[in-house]
Formats: structure tokens, C-alpha cells, sequence
């Protein structure tokens, strides 16, 4: 298929629809209500439904009880609109429904602003809801790579009956790039008999389905708990992902970086290699799970004697770089939050202050 | 090879529309692009702008401090974005609207009546055309014929406004050759 021109929240809303997701609620938020507008007229072609939730609580729950019945679902929101949806966020986990949310942040905590931020990376990796629970959390750095990720999430979300986070950011949903949508459209999985309460014919057997999160008897709760621990361990061994920019050279310092930051990271990287300074980045394509081993790996190169996680946040991002990089060089932060966004001038200059101090 | 426009305007001048068109124009001619819109308050009636990032690579950064070249369609855009113009830049001036200069002598200043051509074509809201059109004429930024294609794509679903753009455009051009 020819390339064409979309704005990122476009292109997320038509990828969802070309993963063979017919079923999309959400409540309007900035900067990602273009998800809303574009499926609002896309999804009734497809004999798709967008249903407009009263608020992102109710959202978040006709999410849950759509992929409780087996159906392919996903929503969009930004920030605030994600805190709300933390509730059943933590049940659709705990009732290990597959799903998939998409958060294009923006500047907080609170209200915020309407701007680009990262500021929700604890929220997305670490929690949000309650419970020891985790969501598999992709981030996009290019609307292309966010149509693809957000095709990938669904048969991620049902292999491993948990939802998924695309976690993009402002820039991520409001810029036009070039894009390219597979040819062949995926088609959702019709067979979730398994586990699924979608309404099959279970006369003459004794099967039942039974899709909940509660679990009064603490034996039952620990073993389920075992049970999702074990799930997330699977996904770390299994499917982490990330880009290695780079790091064949002799590298002095380690940007770990990702999404729109990445990019940025990526233009002082190629400047500063100009001029003769050799900075290597890992991209984390998942935060979690999160390129633990490439990044141990990375920073045990001769030369490199420094790791700075450079974020659109406080430095959410430096523990996980932290137990990565297990002691073996300093670990720095740099980033700016609220909607300003660090330019490559500004990651050169940090970058070369930090090699000299 | 990476270029930079930048598109400056108050809300409603079209702003975001020409920067799309070009973005439009640059994909159709093979490079790499990237349309970043502001999106925040200020285009709530307040200054517009649009940057479009054209490159033969993969585009890095999204946030250009210095760009290439800038299209200034009113007073404050001139002012806020002419200083940080890369030398050897193309400015454009919406010279019906602005009565300054950029007051720089290493840059490529161009000053065309934008609105004024507009209004002779038929309409004033044609004005982001003219301007674009005349931008690229002088910066050659991406083939003149290509563009036209894509603000006649554009308006493909309000077939009755081509003519009008395409008015606006050969007169933008024209100015760019003239001025």
C-alpha cells in the first residue's frame, strides 16, 4: 500500500481497525481527541462501534466487559483521563482479559497542561490501580511505529490475556508523518472458548466461564497472584523490545531514551558523533518489560563510563536504568517536563558537561 | 539533507493547512517528513504555527530551534520567529499585514501582498496559498509542479474551490518571480 500523510491519532484509530479491533469507547480528552473523531465516522464503514462512555470510569469498564466477552477493544485517552480508568485497569488484569489502551500523554500531575510529557511512566510500568499487577507498555517514537505497535498489541494483549499500553505523548498524536498500513488486515481470533464468557453453547457439558477478580479465600488470591507473576516474567523473557542506536562504536556515554525524547536524543547523538563525540542510545521499544539486559550490556563496553536516562518527566525512568545498569558506571537524569520539550542542542550540551564534570 | 519551514500566522490564516500541503507535496516527492502543528492555546485565535521538516534521512528531532526557512503571514510571527531563521533562509512576508522587515541581512527576504493577491483571486482566505506557493517558488524547496498537485488534492472533495486556489497560486508565484 502507498504511503499517506496522517496525523498519529488518525493513524492509531485506522491501525486499530486494520487489527481486526471493531469495538472502541472512549471520553474525549486533549491531545488525543482526533482518536475519537476519526473513528466516529471510520468505525460505522466497518460496522465497527465508538461508543462515548459518560466518563473515563464508565470507559473503562465497557472495556472490561467488552473483552470479557472476547471481543477485540481498545481505548484511547490522555493523562487525567488514564488515572480514571486505573480502577478497571486493575480488575481487567486481575480478570486477565486481554486489552488495549492507549495513553498519549500530557503534562501533569493534576490538570496539567495540554502539552507533550512522559510524565505517566510510573503510572504505566509501575501501577496506577492497585494490586500487584503490570501492563505490557509499547512506546512508539514515530506514527509509523505507533501503527504498528498498536496492530501488534492485540495479539500481545491475548497472548498473554492482560491489557496493553501504547504510551505515546503529545507530538506522538498531533504530528503528520508518512505512513504505510500493512495489506493484509488481521482478523481477531474467534475462538476464546477457553475462557471467554461469550455466550457459546455449553448445553450437555459442565463447562462453565467465569471472568472475575475477586478472591476472598487469601490461598486462592496468593496462587492467582503467583500465577500473574509468573506471566510477567514470561513477558520479560519473551518479548522485550528495544533499538540499539549507535553502538558499535567507541561509545563514552549511554543514552537510554524513548518516544518523541528519543528522537531528539537520536539528532544530538548523530551531531555530536559530527564532532568526533561518540554517544551510544538504547531505545526501549517496551518499558516493561524493559531492555534490562541490553542495557547492562551496553554500558559494560570499554569506554563508556556514564548512563543518563533523559526523559520528558522527573527522572520516572532512572531506577529502572538504575537495576539495569547493576552498579557498573553512574547513572545521571536529565529532562524537562510540563509541555517543554529538550532540544538537541540542549542534549549535546548536557551530554558534553556531564563526560567533562 | 534536512530543510525546515516554518509556518506563522494568526488562528484561522490557514496555517496548518499550507504547512500540510507541503508536507503532502514533499512525501509525493520522496523525502522524508514530518507536520508539527501547535496545538496548545494559541491556536485558540492567537498566534498558529506549523513547522514541516523535509529530509532525504529519517527525521531525529521533532523540535527545531533554528529553522531553515520561515512564512510569516502576520506582525507577531514575523517578530518571533525571524531572528531565529538559519543564514541563507528563505523569509517569507505577508507584506499587506506587516509593515517591518526582519531586519536581517542574511537571510532571503521576500515581501509579497499576500492578502491583497488573495482578495484579487477571489478570496482572502485563499491567502495561505499565495503564500505558500510563492514560498516554494523561491525556495525551490520541493518542484512547483508537485506542490500544485497537492493543494489540487487538497481541494479535490471542494472541487469548486480550485480554481480559486489555483488563481492564488499562479499569482503567488508570479509575485515570487517578480519580487
Amino acid at each position: 500500500m502507498a504511503k499517506v500523510l496522517m496525523k498519529g491519532n488518525e493513524a492509531i484509530g485506522e491501525a486499530a481497525i486494520r487489527a481486526g479491533c471493531l469495538n472502541y469507547f472512549a471520553y474525549p480528552i486533549t491531545p488525543q481527541s482526533e482518536v475519537a473523531e476519526y473513528l466516529a465516522k471510520r468505525m460505522p464503514e466497518v460496522d465497527g462501534v465508538f461508543l462515548q462512555g459518560e466518563s473515563e470510569v464508565a470507559v473503562g469498564y465497557m472495556i472490561f466487559g467488552a473483552a470479557a466477552c472476547g471481543a477485540r477493544v481498545f481505548t484511547t485517552s490522555s493523562s487525567p483521563g488514564i488515572s480514571l480508568m486505573s480502577e478497571a485497569l486493575s480488575y481487567i488484569t486481575c480478570a486477565q482479559c486481554p486489552a488495549v489502551f492507549v495513553n498519549i500523554m500530557r503534562g501533569g500531575p493534576g490538570l496539567g497542561g495540554i502539552l507533550p510529557s512522559q510524565g505517566d511512566y510510573f503510572q504505566a510500568t509501575k501501577g496506577g490501580g492497585h494490586g500487584d499487577y503490570r501492563l505490557f507498555v509499547m512506546a512508539p517514537d514515530s506514527v509509523q511505529e505507533a501503527v504498528e505497535m498498536v496492530m501488534e498489541a492485540f495479539p500481545l494483549a491475548e497472548k498473554y490475556r492482560n491489557p496493553v499500553m501504547i504510551l505515546g505523548d503529545g507530538l506522538t498524536g498531533q504530528m503528520m508523518e508518512p505512513v504505510e498500513f500493512p495489506d493484509n488486515l488481521q482478523k481477531a481470533p474467534t475462538n476464546k472458548d477457553d475462557w471467554a464468557t461469550n455466550g457459546m453453547d455449553t448445553r450437555g457439558s459442565d463447562k462453565r466461564n467465569l471472568v472475575k477478580s475477586l478472591f476472598l479465600d487469601p490461598t486462592a488470591l496468593n496462587a492467582h497472584n503467583l500465577l500473574l507473576k509468573e506471566k510477567y516474567a514470561r513477558m520479560q523473557r519473551e518479548d522485550v523490545r528495544y533499538e540499539a542506536y549507535n553502538t558499535d562504536g567507541d561509545y563514552q556515554a549511554l543514552i537510554v531514551s524513548y518516544g518523541t525524547m528519543s528522537r531528539v536524543c537520536r539528532t544530538a547523538i548523530d551531531n555530536l558523533k559530527a564532532d568526533g563525540v561518540e554517544v551510544a542510545m538504547i531505545r526501549p521499544q517496551t518499558l516493561f518489560p524493559f531492555p534490562i539486559d541490553a542495557i547492562r550490556q551496553a554500558v559494560g563496553r570499554e569506554h563508556c563510563r556514564l548512563a543518563i536516562s533523559i526523559e520528558m518527566s522527573m527522572g520516572q525512568m532512572v531506577e529502572d536504568v538504575e537495576r539495569s545498569v547493576q552498579g557498573r558506571c553512574p547513572v545521571e537524569w536529565y529532562g524537562k517536563c510540563g509541555g517543554e520539550v529538550p532540544t538537541p542542542e540542549e542534549i549535546m550540551d548536557v551530554v558534553r558537561e556531564r563526560l567533562a564534570g | 539533507m534536512q530543510s525546515e519551514v516554518m509556518f506563522a500566522g494568526f488562528g484561522g490564516q490557514g496555517i496548518l493547512l499550507s504547512a500540510k500541503m507541503l508536507a503532502h507535496a514533499a512525501m509525493e516527492t520522496g523525502h522524508e517528513v514530518v507536520w508539527i502543528p501547535s496545538y496548545g492555546p494559541e491556536m485558540r485565535g492567537g498566534t498558529a504555527y506549523c513547522m514541516v521538516i523535509m529530509s532525504d534521512r529519517p527525521i531525529g528531532s521533532p523540535i527545531v530551534k533554528n529553522p531553515q526557512h520561515l512564512v510569516a503571514m502576520n506582525r507577531p510571527s514575523l517578530e518571533k520567529f525571524a531572528p531565529v531563521v538559519k543564514p541563507g533562509g528563505v523569509v517569507l512576508i505577508n507584506s499587506t499585514l506587516i509593515p517591518v522587515r526582519a531586519g536581517r541581512d542574511d537571510v532571503d527576504e521576500l515581501a509579497i501582498p499576500v492578502n491583497d493577491l488573495a482578495l484579487a483571486a477571489g478570496s482572502v482566505r485563499s491567502a495561505n496559498v499565495v503564500a505558500l506557493a510563492a514560498f516554494v517558488a523561491r525556495s525551490g524547496v520541493v518542484p512547483i509542479e508537485a506542490l500544485r498537485e497537492a493543494v489540487e488534492m487538497e481541494f479535490a472533495r471542494k472541487a469548486n474551490l480550485i480554481p480559486l486556489n489555483l488563481d492564488a497560486f499562479n499569482r503567488g508565484v508570479k509575485a515570487a518571480e517578480a519580487g
